[in-house]
C-alpha cells in the first residue's frame, strides 16, 4: 500500500501551480499526480517519495490536503498486462472509487486503485501479490 | 424599591389600555412641542388627536435614526430643558451621535424596566447585582446599575475592566446576578480557567443578563457551562431608552418586552407594511410614557418577530424573539427577505465547513443567483469527488428548507475568504454590476 496526497483546489488561475511550488520547495519529489475535477473545484491526487513532508508543506500553506492509502501495482510491460490484474480485481468483487496509471521508469509503469474499505484493500492487494504482481510499498518510492 | 409584580401579570388587554391611553397623550405632546413630530405628522396627514385603537398608529410616519441625527442634540425633546435630570450618548459609528434625554420619570422607568431583568432571574433584594458593563455615556452601566437598584439588589458598580479585580470580587463578594455584554462574561470566565480557579465553582452566580451585542445559542451555551448559571438576553437601545426594553426570563424563549412602556410592532422593512405576529421582520417602537425624548415609531433596523402565545413563565407581556441581525444587512432574494443569521443557523449546524462563509449575489437572464461560498475545515474526507459534492448538496437542501430560496453551495479553500480585522465581509453584491 501507498499514501496518497489529495488536496482540494478551487478552479481558479494559479492554485495548482502554488500546490506544485509548495510541493517542490518542501523537497519532495512528485512520481505522479492526476486531477479530477467538477464545474466548480478539482481535487489532485499525488504519488510523491515523502507524502508525510508533503501534507505537513501543504497544511503550512493553508491548502486542504488529505493523506489516503492506495494499492499500487507494478504493470507487466507485456500485450494484456492490465487486463490480467483487473481479472483478479474483478473476481474479489471489490468497489473500485477510481484509478490511474503512473511510469515508474523507462520500462515499467504502475496502476493506482483507490478500493473502498481498508480490509477490502488489504486483501485486495495480498490476492495481487499472490498471483505474482508486485504490489508497491512506500519504500519503493522514497 | 421594589419591582410591581402584578403589572408583569396584567391581562393583555389592559396593558392594550395603558398603551393607547399612553400614546394618545404622547402623541399630542410631541405633535405640539416638537417640531420634527409636527413637520412629520402634518406631511403624513397624520391626525394625533384622532387616535382611537392601537391599529389607527399605524398609519403615523416613522422617525429613523437619520431623524434623529438630523436633530442633534436636543431638537427632539420634548420637556424644558430644566426637567432633563441625565443625558446618554451612543457612539457614532457613522458619525454624528444620537442623543438621549432622560427626566425623574424616565430614569425611574428606565430602572423599573431593567430592574425586571433581576425579577425573571428570580432575584430581589437578597441579590448582589455586579455591574460591569461600562459606566458613562453608554447606557449599559448606568442602565444596569438603575435596575440593580430598583429591584433591591445590592448593587456593585464595577464597570467594565480590571478583570483581575472583578474574578476577585466574583469570588469573594458573593455576586448573584452579573451584568455586562456576552464578550465580557467569556472574557471573565476564560481569565479566571487561566488563573487556575474554576468559576463554576468558585463563583455564586445564577444569572447573567448580557446584551448590547449579539451572540448564538453555541455561544450562550459555553458561557452557561463556565459560569454554571443562565444567560438572559436583554434588548434595548438608546434612541428608545437604553438595556431594558425587552429582557428574558428564566425560560429562555424570547424577550418579555416591557409592553406598559413600549408598543411594538413588526414592519416588512421593504415596504414599511405591518406583519402578523410570528412573522420575523424590522422592530418598530413607539414610547407609551416617556417624557423628555418619547418616540414615536422609531425604526429600530433590528430583525425579530413577535412570538405568538403565552410564555410558560405566566408573565403576559408579548415576548420578541432573540434578534436575527439588523435590516442593513438583510437581502432580497428572488423577493424573499434572507438574512445572513439565517444561513449562520443553517451552517452552525455542519462540522465541515469553517464558520467563514461569504455570500455572492449575481444576476443570470434576470434571476437572482446567490452563492454560498465555505470553506471546507481539516479533518473532512475530501478524497472523492463524490463526498464534497454530497456535502454541497446536503447544505445546500438544508438552506432551502430554512430560507425558502435555492442557494447553490460550493465548497472553497481554507483561508480563501477574506478576513479585516477578524469579521468576514458576509455578503457580495453583484447584481447592479450584472445590469450593466
Ligand atoms: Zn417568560
Amino acid at each position: 500500500m501507498i499514501d496518497q496526497i489529495t488536496v482540494f483546489l478551487e478552479n481558479k488561475e494559479g492554485r495548482l501551480l502554488a500546490l506544485c511550488r509548495c510541493i517542490g520547495d518542501a523537497g519532495v519529489n512528485m512520481h505522479a499526480m492526476t486531477i479530477a475535477e467538477s464545474a466548480d473545484f478539482g481535487l489532485v491526487r499525488i504519488i510523491c517519495d515523502d507524502p508525510q513532508k508533503a501534507l505537513e508543506a501543504l497544511n503550512a500553506a493553508d491548502f486542504r490536503a488529505n493523506k489516503t492509502k492506495v494499492v499500487g501495482i507494478v504493470v507487466p510491460n507485456r500485450p494484456g498486462g492490465v487486463a490480467d490484474l483487473l481479472e483478479i480485481l474483478d473476481d474479489l468483487n471489490l468497489n473500485i472509487e477510481y484509478g490511474y496509471c503512473f511510469s515508474i521508469n523507462n520500462d515499467e509503469a504502475a496502476d493506482v486503485f483507490k478500493i473502498h474499505g481498508d480490509a477490502e484493500s488489504a486483501g485486495a492487494a495480498f490476492k495481487l501479490e499472490e498471483a505474482g504482481f508486485k504490489v508497491l510499498s512506500q519504500e519503493d518510492l522514497a | 424599591m421594589s419591582i410591581d409584580q402584578d403589572v408583569l401579570k396584567l391581562p393583555h388587554d389592559q396593558i392594550e389600555q395603558i398603551q393607547l391611553d399612553g400614546i394618545k397623550k404622547t402623541a399630542v405632546r410631541v405633535y405640539e412641542n416638537v417640531p420634527f413630530y409636527k413637520n412629520s405628522f402634518d406631511e403624513a396627514r397624520f391626525n394625533p388627536y384622532e387616535i382611537n385603537s392601537l391599529d389607527d398608529l399605524s398609519k403615523a410616519p416613522f422617525i429613523t435614526k437619520q431623524d434623529l441625527r438630523d436633530n442633534y442634540p436636543y431638537k427632539l425633546f420634548a420637556v424644558p430643558m430644566e426637567d432633563v435630570l441625565e443625558i446618554h450618548m451612543s457612539s457614532g459609528t457613522t458619525g454624528i451621535a444620537t442623543v438621549g434625554g432622560y427626566t425623574k420619570h424616565d430614569l425611574d422607568i428606565w430602572g423599573e424596566c431593567f430592574g425586571r431583568g433581576v425579577t425573571y432571574a428570580d432575584g430581589g433584594p437578597k441579590d448582589i447585582v455586579h455591574v460591569c458593563y461600562g459606566y458613562g455615556l453608554f447606557t449599559g452601566g448606568l442602565g444596569a446599575h438603575y435596575g440593580g437598584l430598583c429591584s433591591g439588589a445590592t448593587t456593585i458598580p464595577m464597570s467594565a475592566g480590571n478583570t483581575e479585580r472583578q474574578i476577585r470580587v466574583l469570588k469573594e463578594m458573593g455576586s448573584t446576578i452579573i451584568c455586562c455584554t456576552p464578550s465580557y462574561a467569556m472574557h471573565i470566565a476564560d481569565t479566571a480557567i487561566e488563573m487556575g480557579l474554576d468559576p463554576a465553582k468558585d463563583f455564586h452566580l445564577r444569572a447573567g443578563i448580557h446584551g448590547a451585542e449579539p451572540f448564538s445559542d453555541n455561544f450562550r451555551a459555553d458561557l452557561e457551562k463556565k459560569l454554571n448559571y443562565k444567560v438572559l438576553d436583554v434588548y434595548g437601545l438608546t434612541e428608545c431608552m437604553g438595556p431594558g426594553v425587552a429582557i428574558e426570563c428564566m425560560e429562555q424563549t424570547g424577550l418579555h418586552l416591557a409592553e406598559d412602556h413600549f408598543y411594538a410592532e413588526i414592519i416588512d422593512p421593504a415596504t414599511g407594511k405591518n406583519l402578523p405576529d410570528g412573522e420575523w421582520g424590522e422592530l418598530v417602537l413607539t414610547s407609551v410614557d416617556r417624557e423628555a425624548q418619547p418616540v414615536i415609531r422609531y425604526r429600530t433596523k433590528d430583525i425579530t418577530r413577535i412570538i405568538p402565545g403565552e410564555c410558560a413563565c405566566g408573565r403576559t407581556h408579548r415576548r420578541i424573539d432573540r434578534l436575527h441581525g439588523r435590516t442593513d444587512d438583510m437581502m432580497i432574494i428572488r423577493g424573499v427577505n434572507v438574512f445572513p443569521s439565517q444561513i449562520e443557523d443553517v451552517m452552525e449546524t455542519f462540522d465541515d465547513v469553517s464558520s467563514w462563509y461569504q455570500i455572492e449575489l449575481s444576476t443570470k437572464n434576470s434571476l437572482d443567483v446567490v452563492t454560498l461560498k465555505a470553506e471546507v475545515n481539516p479533518g473532512f474526507d475530501l478524497d472523492s469527488v463524490a463526498s464534497i459534492e454530497n456535502l454541497q448538496n446536503s447544505i445546500q437542501a438544508k438552506l432551502k428548507t430554512a430560507l425558502a430560496v435555492g442557494i447553490k453551495v460550493k465548497l472553497v479553500e481554507p483561508k480563501s475568504i477574506p478576513r479585516s480585522t477578524g469579521k468576514a465581509k458576509r455578503v457580495i453584491d453583484l447584481r447592479k454590476e450584472n445590469e450593466k
